[in-house]
């Protein structure tokens, strides 16, 4: 058994209107080459659930998106992102705002196979009103408690990014947050994840941290080799965020042109150019992981 | 003639501000923002020992971290709080935060999510966050840098992101939820919302600011405590904790122009 494949080939059984999860958490452990393998490819109409940073702005700027449902979109020190911000004003999108635990209950209601998740995040605020679709639900137990019944979101495919894998599908994460990445793949019916390193055989090389798996590798449908592929957010144990390259891609808001020159400069001609266009691998290696 | 100022108002704002987690115990407390950070560290330093704070990414520190440091200049860690267990925390109550929302409204609602239209905003912000859960669930009080209008605006705030004392978006028959809200210090006042059925109130002023000021600057009624005096100077132990908790002064940054805390009268 082997799941490896390249970009190309992970990306390429995508279809248009896909619901596609993305792991990680605002500019941190973003499967980055995966979704700039997106941003290559002809798909179109995508639903794209996250705890966003840019990959969301991106694929905004590329016209890949109908529909956002998201906790949050920023870049951190760059606090709005800018193309979720412009296409969120020019209304081009769809969004599902939700409450950032709800987006949570949402994502583990689907790996649970459950229809919804009963909480009090979001009664006595504004967020059934721009969720029209959201209902309540009354407690059998005491009709006094009224709650919030926060949809299942299922997915059709999570993209995730890991620090290492291995062909047969294992995976390991490095840092100090695991974030809700297990609940992504556990909440799509396939996972793709991108690794910044591939092992030959996981339990030959990293049996001590196999504690920094996230989810089995029944979960795992595909692996894609992708050294740096998270930049320009933190890989943790690799590298940090590239807050000087995300405030060049944010500029690009700007202007149609502006995107376009940053398309053909950075992502166009596939990974290795990036890279090399950024200063190369080891460039990229030295970007030190932030202190708060 | 001009007085040399031995405090800034953003000390001032600090001192006020970590007051709000007196009497916390040992609550998660989460500063979100310079001063707000700052402040809880203080509070943990001087009076609230139990406080749980974070060193900003997931884990727990029994030593504040200081601003702006080294990854060498980072305390050790007593424990683990990823964001799994900020939820576990916030939906048990068991935390404080202090926030910098862009808009309150008279019945301590908050926006951080757009301005105008949600199907097209004039200006899309960060989105509701964790303010809907947050709100509902814990303690949260405020720390507003530019008091004016445009923050503490006329009527309702444009998407409600966190609840306050509103009746309107509950449904009939529900047992409402305590709602907890703190203090909301900013650079005239500090102000909380214990008035007569929740009405905000100003509990102090600020050196040298009149009600009056406070009252124009606020798109809502104000009322004034009974006795309302002088927010309370930062003291000279107060004011060193500070400077160690922020060795880069980016608190100076924190407030427009980083005036003096002892303004003199209009």
């Amino acid at each position: 058994m082997d799941k490896r494949t390249d970009l190309q080939g992970a990306i390429g059984t995508l279809r248009d209107g896909m619901t596609i999860g993305i792991g990680g958490w605002g500019p941190r452990r973003k499967p980055m080459a995966l979704i700039r393998e997106i941003l290559r490819s002809d798909l179109k109409d995508l639903h794209i659930v996250c705890y966003g940073g840019p990959e969301v702005g991106m694929l905004c700027a590329a016209g890949k998106v109908s529909k956002i449902t998201y906790g949050f979109v920023s870049l951190d020190r760059i606090p709005l992102e800018p193309w979720f911000r412009k296409a969120r004003e020019a209304a081009t999108v769809k969004v599902n705002e939700l409450d950032e635990g709800m987006f949570l209950l949402g994502l583990r209601a689907a790996a649970e196979g459950v229809p919804f998740a009963p909480t009090y995040a979001g009664m006595g605020t504004s967020v059934p009103q721009i969720n029209p679709y959201l209902k309540t639900v009354t407690s059998p137990y005491d009709p006094q408690d009224i709650l919030l019944a926060m949809p299942a979101i299922p997915l059709d495919v999570a993209l995730i990014h890991v620090s290492r894998a291995d062909p047969l599908g294992n995976t390991q994460t490095e840092g100090p947050d695991p974030f809700f990445d297990d609940l992504f793949a556990r909440a799509a019916k396939q996972t793709i994840v991108s690794a910044e390193e591939i092992v030959e055989r996981m339990d030959l090389s990293h049996s001590d941290s196999a504690n920094k798996s996230l989810f089995h590798r029944g979960l795992v449908k595909t692996v894609v080799p992708a050294p740096l592929g998270a930049h320009p957010t933190t890989a943790h144990g690799n590298y940090g965020w590239d807050m000087e390259h995300l405030k060049t891609y944010g500029a690009t808001a700007g202007d149609a042109e502006a995107w376009e020159s940053y398309f053909k400069t950075y992502i166009a001609d596939g990974e290795e150019a990036y890279q090399a266009a950024l200063g190369g691998a080891e460039t990229i290696r030295q970007i030190p992981i932030p202190v708060f | 003639m001009t007085q040399t100022p031995d405090y800034t108002l953003s000390e001032l704002m600090i001192v006020a501000a970590a007051e709000a987690f007196r009497g916390d115990g040992e609550t998660f407390v989460t500063g979100i923002g310079t001063l707000p950070r700052i402040a809880a560290g203080l509070a943990r330093l001087t009076f609230e020992p139990g406080l749980m704070m974070t060193d900003g990414e997931a884990y727990l520190t029994e030593d504040p971290v200081p601003l702006g440091v080294t990854a060498e200049e980072v305390p050790g860690f007593s424990g683990w709080m990823p964001y799994n267990r900020v939820f576990a925390t916030l939906w048990r109550g068991e935390r404080h935060a202090m926030v910098t929302p862009v808009q309150v409204d008279q019945w301590a609602q908050t926006n951080i999510s757009c301005l105008g239209d949600f199907d097209k905003p004039k200006v899309q912000m960060l989105g509701v966050r964790g303010f809907p859960g947050n709100s509902i669930y814990h303690k949260n009080s405020m720390l507003i840098p530019a008091h004016s209008k445009r923050v503490f605006v006329e009527g309702e705030v444009d998407i409600v992101s966190s609840v306050g004392y509103s009746d309107k978006y509950w449904p009939d028959g529900m047992r409402r939820p305590e709602i907890r809200i703190g203090r909301v210090v900013t650079d005239l006042c500090v102000m909380d919302f214990n008035g007569p059925d929740h009405t905000a109130r100003v509990i102090s002023l600020h050196p040298g600011v009149e009600f009056d000021t406070v009252q124009e600057a606020t798109g809502f009624p104000l009322i004034a405590e009974d006795g309302l005096g002088e927010t309370p100077a930062p003291t000279q132990k107060q004011l060193d904790i500070i400077a160690r908790l922020d060795p880069h002064d980016l608190r100076s940054k924190a407030v427009k122009g980083n005036p003096p805390g002892q303004r003199q009268a209009a």
